[in-house]
């Protein structure tokens, strides 16, 4: 039989060219990649000095000034959606370990599932009929809200995956030497998969801190110092968008500025993510 | 403890996490309540013609919708015809064919892209990327703009500005899904191909039909995500309302009018066609996400369905 018919020669040929392609797909992807985090670094790491962090913005036409009052409305807003979102998302998670089967746990996780899929904006129009309609104005309470709401299913679903990766024999052991259910959880497994929970919430907490779309409308948006709860307050995302939108040179470098960052955040999260994933991953397989 | 005791501990340690879990079961109704209660006004002004009449206009108390959906279609529809090829040549680029050590680095950076806000998509997008649409516009030779996907003005803004920076957010979704789907794969399908005398690519077309609901799954979890996406399309395609096939033409889409328009809606009438659009996003994405996880549920139905990566991939198992 000879090796290299005509049919073989031409289905070798295509097969290589589908590797060919499907490197090329990742080059492609990573060509994106590249670019963004260039020109956010080239155009923002110059803006990005000392008064960045500590002043206030200028009003239009004066050069300088910072988004101070940006970045601490952002931890403001982060801080009370954590306040409200881990503790229910946590509890939430556990519930759905703990009762798998229950038909509240199909329903909940159909729910976060479906929370996970609603547009942001959606969240934000959510967040404006509950919390700024019935007050009449816009508040860090509401954009803290809607941002809390995206973070619930993230935060229910870290939990979940990580209390499924701690070895049932840790539970095992604690019930076997008495303890009841929820002191097992509470003093045993809860604890073991702490650290990749918490990870996890701080990636949520990343993410949420890059939603610009929910705060539109709720906490708008403040040119101001402002850290009250029952005011519109400053945002580093919205005022990147405002900044972008501008036409003034100065204003556009600003909005690099927070865009770098906003991304160096999400790197610094993602790494550090990726590490706490490791470890719990070789405690997973008994090896740590 | 007596029995009873732990019998009560118990209970209430489920009561406890079970408030939880209701409280997330209620938002949602909660949200689906919230909209349908803040647009009453329109769907009884409009009823179905919202849906079917292309003029919005806020001072004549008149709004149509169709715009919106049309831009919101065609822009996420666009996206994935150029990302849906892509993301599965990653996803079988990561899962068959990479050597083992870049395996992890570069999942760990097409899996990054996932995870930049979709502000500074939207920044590149102004900024980098309209540009460049721009001048291919205005390269476009005379005939083809006779064309009616190629007409009108070259602005850079538009819908083929919106639709790449779509496809470069739905890309690392898509793909990381895929990825986990052809993981999902067993390894005697492949071995049987090649026992055949299959080549990679003949083994890979087994794979990838063996999986297809899930890749067909993953290619829908990527639709969800662009058609709700709003501050990267808002900054660059171009917000006017009008139906066309054009993809130079400045388009609309639902969160962008949505993000626009709602701060400015003193209307109440106005207010409720917003949160009317909302809502009808809101369905969408639910009967799309649905969907999707319903193919992805039978292909891993063996095991636990595949991990749908949270969009920052926070724990990619």
């Amino acid at each position: 039989m000879k090796a290299t018919s005509a049919v073989d020669l031409r289905r070798r040929a295509v097969s290589r060219a589908v590797e060919v392609f499907c490197a090329a797909s990742v080059v492609l992807a990573l060509v994106p990649l590249g670019m963004i985090l260039f020109f956010v670094l080239r155009q923002g790491l110059p803006a990005l000095n000392g008064a960045f962090f500590t002043e206030m913005p200028k009003p239009v036409g004066e050069p300088g000034g910072g988004m101070a009052n940006a970045m601490v409305g952002t931890l403001i807003l982060i801080g009370i959606a954590a306040l409200a979102a881990v503790p229910v998302g946590i509890a939430c998670g556990v519930y759905l370990t703990e009762y798998r089967r229950a038909r509240l746990s199909t329903a909940a996780r159909f729910s976060a599932d479906v929370l996970n899929g609603v547009p942001s904006i959606v969240i934000g129009i959510f967040a404006y009929q509950a919390a700024v309609v019935p007050f009449r104005r816009f508040t860090a309470l509401a954009g803290g809200l809607a941002l809390g709401v995206m973070m619930l299913p993230l935060i229910i679903r870290t939990t979940e995956e990580l209390l499924g990766l701690v070895p049932p024999s840790y539970r095992e052991g604690s019930l076997a030497l008495g303890a009841t259910r929820a002191r097992a959880v509470w003093t045993v497994v809860l604890p073991a998969a702490l650290p990749g929970i918490v990870t996890g919430v701080l990636v949520a907490l990343a993410r949420v801190a890059g939603e610009t779309a929910p705060l539109l409308f709720t906490s708008f948006n403040n040119q101001f110092w402002s850290t009250r709860l029952d005011q519109e307050i400053a945002s580093l995302t919205v005022q990147v968008y405002t900044y972008a939108n501008s036409p003034y040179e100065d204003w556009h470098r600003q909005a690099w500025a927070g865009a770098t960052v906003l991304i160096a955040s999400v790197l610094f999260f993602s790494l550090l993510s990726r590490f706490a994933t490791r470890r719990l991953e070789r405690m997973h397989r008994g090896t740590a | 403890m007596t029995r009873t005791a732990v019998a009560r501990d118990g209970s209430l340690f489920r009561l406890g996490l079970g408030v939880a879990a209701l409280a997330v079961v209620a938002l949602v109704l909660g949200i689906a309540f919230v909209l349908v209660d803040g647009s009453l006004l329109s769907l009884r002004a409009f009823g179905f013609s919202f849906w079917r009449t292309q003029v919005w206009d806020p001072v004549a108390r008149r709004f149509g919708a169709l715009p919106f959906i049309w831009g919101t279609l065609y822009s996420s529809f666009l996206a994935l015809l150029l990302a849906a090829p892509v993301a599965l040549g990653i996803a079988v680029f990561l899962s068959e064919l990479s050597p083992r050590l870049l395996r992890q680095p570069l999942t760990f950076l097409t899996e990054l892209l996932a995870a930049f806000p979709s502000i500074v998509y939207g920044l590149w997008g102004m900024f980098v990327l309209v540009p460049v649409v721009r001048k291919l516009e205005v390269a476009t030779p005379g005939w083809m703009r006779h064309v009616p996907l190629f007409s009108g003005p070259p602005l850079g803004v538009g819908m083929l500005a919106a639709a790449l920076v779509l496809a470069v957010m739905v890309v690392p979704f898509t793909a990381a899904v895929a990825r986990e789907v052809l993981k999902a794969v067993p390894g005697a399908q492949r071995e049987a191909a090649y026992a055949l005398g299959a080549t990679r690519w003949e083994a890979i077309r087994m794979a990838l039909f063996y999986g297809r609901t899930g890749i067909i799954g993953a290619v829908m979890l990527g639709l969800g995500r662009a058609l709700g996406e709003t501050m990267a399309v808002t900054m660059v395609i171009g917000n006017n309302p009008q139906v066309s096939p054009s993809i130079f033409a400045p388009q609309y889409t639902m969160a962008s009018v949505i993000a626009n328009e709602f701060t400015e809606a003193a209307d109440p009438l106005h207010l409720h066609a917003l949160v009317e659009i909302g809502l009808v996003l809101f369905l969408l994405t639910i009967v799309i996400n649905a969907l999707s996880r319903l193919l992805l549920w039978r292909v891993g139905k063996k095991e636990e369905a595949p991990a749908v990566p949270a969009a920052a991939a926070p724990v990619a198992a």
